[in-house]
């Protein structure tokens, strides 16, 4: 049975007090907060098994790279599919930019690379400044302005008027919360042997996709929303897909040999991990994954869903909010407005009540253009918040909103 | 220190509860001119912020003291701001360099604002203010 207490006594920022009332922590969009193990995890790392990995032949070396190589397993298991087919990075946006890179020379003028218009910067501009540099031009499959979500019909329409070489889509929006049906998109767009790339950033932790079942070529991730550690992230790829890339970064430990005149890169994944890894972040992030297999996902996913609906609900309750995005399909994310109020106004008065929401244009500019806003009140929640935090959040957001009035 | 500002101070530091003293702020924020919709341009924006804030400054040539016309479209933001024009308008460069905003802002429990994370430019107003000054008195 999920049970929340014991879930959130494994978070010990949960228990803070902000601004003398009890946190509540409404930003998991950002970043989510980390379980006691994920802590525990690097704390251990630093006093018992810190050596460089992969390197020397001696005890705490090795101890310190079967930790590193095991979380490569979880999460590869977590995904399903094989180890060699992860790579580790910094986060989910230097993913993008190692693929955008990486699939840079395949590209020739007039190549289309297909994006939504839910897409985060980050899967955004890397792809800007490829079609910059090969002539590939960049198009976006735009937001149905009432349904406020990219419709299927309207992708396949533009697959098959474009046959992009490339497309690039959110599974989940970070700013409105919208699931994207990425798996008929994937299926459809292999009629042109398009190279797929998901952007799981924010879908990751909800909604734990599996690989197999989604067959798209590339999915990136981000550790530090997914409660690891910041500094940390992801790239899953098919593995003649992703082992074909060109290196990104060179450097020591991706290279099988080196002279002075040429070089001899490793396979992936080594050859995309140049340089000394963030070891205690993987590890750590191997506990991460541990804690989520603990939880099951279906119950995981139905408490979302509830605390979703109830705070839906809630918002919808008040007049003068208005709520955008796809209210059915979604992780969990709600943005919303009041009236002509500021977002900053809003967000400000909440942090007095000790809450944390974002607000601003989210990363995602071109989004806020579609929508004709400025930007929005963000909350997203996770498995870890209750609707007893809901209730004191519409509580205290209603006076927030009489002391604008 | 100007009159005006002493005088807000005092009544920040009378508020019973932060909600008044938000009131406050965004009460004083009200009586700011709204700045005419030219002047709300691009080059007159204050980098690093989450809201807008237009900034205009000079010291007028005479007497060396400094005007200043700020707008912004938040109320709380604009209410920092206008604390910003009680504390230093028709001030010399002499006077603005010996005020201490931090401590100011510490006083009224407003230091948080003054974080670079808040993206609401009033540090960046501050710095632009402090630098002026200090070019003024070269």
């Amino acid at each position: 049975m999920f049970d929340i207490d014991n879930i959130r006594n494994e978070f010990p920022i949960l228990k803070q007090i902000v601004n003398e009332k009890p946190l509540i922590y409404f930003d998991s969009g950002a970043t989510s907060q980390k379980p006691q193990c994920v802590i525990d995890s690097i704390n251990h790392f630093y006093s018992n098994s810190n050596a460089n990995v992969h390197r020397g032949i001696h005890t705490l070396g090795d101890r310190a790279t079967v930790a590193y190589e095991d979380a490569r397993n979880k999460v590869a298991e977590f995904l399903n599919v094989q180890a060699k087919e992860i790579v580790w990075t910094k986060g989910a946006t230097e993913s993008l930019n190692l693929l955008a890179h990486g699939l840079a020379n395949s590209l020739n003028t007039g190549d289309v690379i297909l994006i939504s218009a839910l897409e985060h910067h980050a899967n955004i501009v890397p792809w800007q400044q490829v079609c910059i540099n090969s002539g590939a031009t960049l198009k976006v499959i735009p937001l149905d302005q009432s349904s406020q979500k990219v419709e299927l019909e309207t992708t396949k329409k533009l697959i098959d008027l474009y046959k992009p070489k490339i497309l690039s889509i959110s599974h989940a929006s970070n700013t409105l919360g919208n699931i994207q049906p990425v798996k008929d998109i994937i299926q459809y767009s292999k009629k042109y042997q398009t190279v797929t790339v998901i952007d799981g950033a924010q879908a990751f932790m909800h909604l734990r996709p599996d690989m197999t079942a989604l067959d798209c070529d590339f999915y990136v991730f981000s550790a530090h929303k997914s409660l690891g550690p910041t500094g940390l992230g992801g790239l899953y790829g098919k593995y003649n897909l992703l082992n074909s890339l060109p290196v990104y970064q060179t450097g020591g430990e991706m290279i099988k040999s080196v002279s002075f005149n040429d070089t001899v890169f490793a396979q992936a994944p080594g050859k995309f991990e140049a340089g000394t890894p963030n070891i205690s972040g993987v590890i750590a992030f191997g506990c991460a994954i541990d804690f989520m297999n603990k939880i099951d996902l279906i119950e995981q996913k139905t408490y979302e869903t509830s605390l979703f609906l109830y705070l839906k609900s809630q918002l919808e309750n008040i007049s003068g909010i208005k709520l955008y995005g796809d209210l059915v399909q979604n992780i969990g994310t709600i943005s919303f407005n009041y009236k002509n109020e500021h977002p900053f106004d809003i967000a400000t008065l909440l942090d007095q009540h000790g809450i944390a929401v974002r607000v601003g244009n989210h990363c995602t500019q071109p989004l806020m253009k579609c929508l004709n806003i400025e930007g929005t009140v963000r909350i997203s929640l996770a498995f870890y918040n209750t609707q007893f935090e809901i209730k004191q959040f519409i509580a205290n957001l209603k006076q927030c909103l009489d002391l604008l009035d | 220190m100007n009159e005006s500002y002493i005088q807000f101070k005092k009544k920040l530091l009378q508020a019973g509860s932060w909600q008044d003293k938000y009131r406050e702020i965004m009460l004083l924020g009200k009586k700011l001119p709204v700045l005419p919709s030219e002047l709300k341009v691009e080059s007159a924006l204050v980098n690093g912020c989450e809201s807008n804030v237009w900034l205009y400054m000079e010291f007028n040539n005479e007497e060396s003291k400094l005007l200043i016309t700020a707008d912004s479209d938040t109320r709380i933001v604009k209410g920092l701001v206008s604390i910003i024009l009680y504390l230093y308008s028709d001030l010399t460069p002499n006077e603005i360099l010996a005020i201490d905003a931090n401590k100011e802002f510490e006083d009224m429990s407003l230091l948080k604002h003054l974080s670079p994370s808040r993206g609401n430019g009033i540090k960046a107003i501050l710095n632009s203010i402090y630098e002026q000054a200090l070019t003024m008195r070269k």
